[in-house]
């Protein structure tokens, strides 16, 4: 049986203190296998020296203007180790994270964008529900990236995906294959990949994501992906004479 | 109210001593490590053009023998980019390499959806730059968020040994060997130190052009100290590259307060939670620079932050915000000056905003050039030409 958490209370924006009042049913062992796994990373210590809670971070911060998100949080509750905390905001604020890196202003030399880089990989790996739900609708693009190696083609460019970039993305999509033809760059002649790409090229890629483990990572998140990322990638290394 | 700050108020600040640098400089590292046999450093080709990075440094910028590393953004949504830094180099007489054998970064996704890891990062990152020193053309990355990637894995392989380790292990068995290139340099420090070539090669005048510059936020933001920056463009305090192209072609910069602010582009947001990448472009970066600099382009130097600015003004524009500024890379801006075709090569017809005005103020008749390049549309669909050549686009 999991031991009694620890009682953890935060302050919120407007200063009143709470208890966290979800996620209670995540034991919390499980949370700080989590939190060390985070930890391990060994990008961490680059990461995180320690906070002033001075808030330039959050100030220079794009999402903490039109979410309730702060960078500070994120280095506060890494620094002080606070572990339900940290389970609350890997699950509830990292994807608010516009990873634009603003926040690596810190006079601390903090980066707590690379801090939401690790937060979120871990919350992946371990098949958090909410990392799924944040990854639901982003498949095809990791189906893309994996599979061809370029990950924004020209055929995504369509109406009803992009209803608010105006009438000329119907236009594009409308005349793909002839205006692809009229780009002097013989590599850009593409539609369903954004330049050309040798298969030799392909064959290294997809070994790159075996030797690593992101397919794994990619069987965690989603199975059904896997499976079609798998079924694209074995043709190909069965031709170039690799095993999966 | 107008606010355009002179940027002569900021000038002639001393140039930082390297000296006193508040980090190491990891050439130097980069030099150990090929010392010890755990590395090659892939040399800058001479001839290079040096230029001063954020700490008084001196950064080697090559000026052709370049291996094109291309964005994938800007390949597959706003391909006049890519199309403007090849014509730019053939404008030049530059010898380059289109490479086939180039992945992307895949940076955006890992942004956006943190399914990947340090090793496969760098390890995809190796394999573009070993593909380079294979065919000994030097890499000169196309895409802000490359650049910035790259650097943080060079960093990260030369800090961390395990991973480095790990790394030349996953090259081996490709039949590979683990290159890191000397600098990392993105394409607009190419355009930055070609900027007075290009002055000579321009066929516009400009000076009643006013352009506000959006710095990419990985270009500058990650691993910092490798952006160039420079005493006399304001007050080195903020990088030079793009606002010093600007000066060069003989227009205005526009300066606004939020220039600090990023884009909007949030990797997954711009993919599947737009409205914030929508609000933060227009509220926070295109209607300030309206309202304090008023100019007739918008310019920057990286694919999502070209993407936002440009595609994000169609919906504000429908909700009456104070939008409606045409946006373009630096390359391109510079490619119409020394006067490339506005459709050919800049392929403005894959933008959003509206941007005859600017090209009107230019000087360019967008007319004409659309109707010759319909004509060759026309070709190629007859069959007449199986596609746009080199030739066609004037190089
Ligand atoms: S990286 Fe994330 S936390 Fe940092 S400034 Fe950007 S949006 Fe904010
Ligand atoms: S800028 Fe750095 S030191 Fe200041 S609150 Fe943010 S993380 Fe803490």
């Amino acid at each position: 049986m999991a031991a009694a958490a620890p009682v953890t209370t935060f302050a919120t924006a407007g200063g009143a203190t709470l208890s966290p009042d979800h996620y209670v049913d995540v034991a919390y062992e499980e949370k700080l296998r989590l939190w060390d796994e985070v930890k391990a990373d060994p990008r961490f210590p680059d990461y995180l020296y320690g906070c002033y809670e001075c808030g330039i971070c959050v100030a220079a911060c794009p999402s903490a203007k039109f979410y309730n998100f702060s960078p500070r949080k994120i280095a506060q509750a890494a620094a002080r180790e606070d572990v339900e905390l940290i389970f609350e905001q890997m699950n509830d604020d990292v994807w608010n994270c516009s990873q634009c890196f603003s926040c690596n202003r810190c006079p601390r030399q903090n980066s707590p964008g690379g801090l939401i880089t690790i937060l979120r990989e871990v919350a992946v790996n371990n098949g958090l529900a909410s990392s799924k739900a944040a990854l639901e609708g982003y498949t095809r693009i990791v189906y893309k990236i994996m599979t061809t190696g370029t990950q924004v083609s020209p055929d995504m460019l369509q109406a009803d995906a992009f209803p608010d970039w105006g009438p000329g993305v119907m236009e594009v999509s409308d005349n793909l294959e002839l205006w692809r033809k009229a780009l002097p760059p013989e590599t850009l002649h593409t539609t369903s990949m954004s330049w050309q790409v040798d298969d030799k090229t392909l064959t290294e890629l997809y070994l790159i994501w075996h030797y690593t483990g992101v397919m794994d990572l990619i069987a965690e998140v989603d199975e059904g992906l896997h499976m079609i990322i798998l079924d694209v990638m074995e043709e190909t290394l069965e031709e170039a004479g690799f095993e999966i | 109210m107008t606010s355009i700050i002179p940027i002569e108020s900021l000038r002639m600040k001393p140039r930082p001593d390297p000296a006193n640098a508040p980090t190491i400089d990891i050439r130097e590292t980069l030099f150990e490590l090929e010392a010890a046999g755990e590395l090659i450093v892939h040399r800058v080709p001479e001839p290079y053009v040096e230029v001063m990075t954020k700490y008084g440094r001196t950064k080697r910028i090559p000026e052709q023998m370049t291996w094109h590393h291309k964005s994938c953004g800007q390949c597959g949504h706003i391909p006049g980019y890519s199309t403007s830094i090849f014509w730019l180099n053939r404008k030049l007489g530059f010898d380059y390499v289109d490479p086939t054998d180039q992945t992307s970064c895949t940076a955006w996704n890992y942004y956006a959806s943190a399914t990947s890891n340090a090793a496969a990062q760098a390890g995809v990152a190796m394999r573009n730059f070993a593909a380079a020193h294979e065919v000994g053309y030097y890499p000169l990355i196309h895409c802000g968020t490359s650049y910035g990637h790259y650097k943080e894995v060079r960093e990260e392989i030369v800090h961390h040994a395990d991973l480095r380790a790990q790394v030349r292990d996953i090259m081996g068995k490709l039949g590979k060997e683990l290159v890191m290139p000397e600098e990392i340099v993105h394409y607009s420090e190419w355009v930055h130190a070609m900027r007075h070539r290009f002055a000579e090669l321009q066929v516009y005048d400009l000076s009643n052009v006013t352009a506000s510059v959006h710095p990419a936020c990985h270009y500058y933001k990650l691993v910092q100290e490798d952006a160039i920056y420079d005493p006399d463009l304001y007050g080195g305090e903020r990088t030079a590259t793009v606002s010093a192209l600007v000066e060069a072609l003989g227009a205005t910069v526009g300066d606004y307060s939020t220039f600090f602010d990023c884009c909007g582009f949030g990797f997954r947001h711009i993919l599947v939670e737009r409205d914030f990448s929508r609000s933060f472009a227009t509220m926070r970066k295109i209607e300030v620079i309206k309202e304090e600099a008023n100019p007739d382009v918008v310019l920057t130097h990286d694919t999502g932050c070209v993407t936002t600015l440009d595609k994000s003004q169609f919906a504000a524009q429908a909700h009456q915000r104070n939008v409606g500024i045409p946006v373009m890379s630096d390359a391109q801006f510079a490619a119409l000056a020394m006067g490339a075709h506005p459709y050919k090569v800049c392929q403005l017809h894959w933008h959003t905003t509206d941007y005859t005005a600017l090209l009107e103020k230019m000087g360019i008749d967008w007319e004409k050039a659309w109707i010759e390049f319909e004509m060759d549309v026309a070709r190629i669909e007859r069959g007449e030409i199986e596609y746009l050549s080199w030739e066609d686009a004037g190089v």
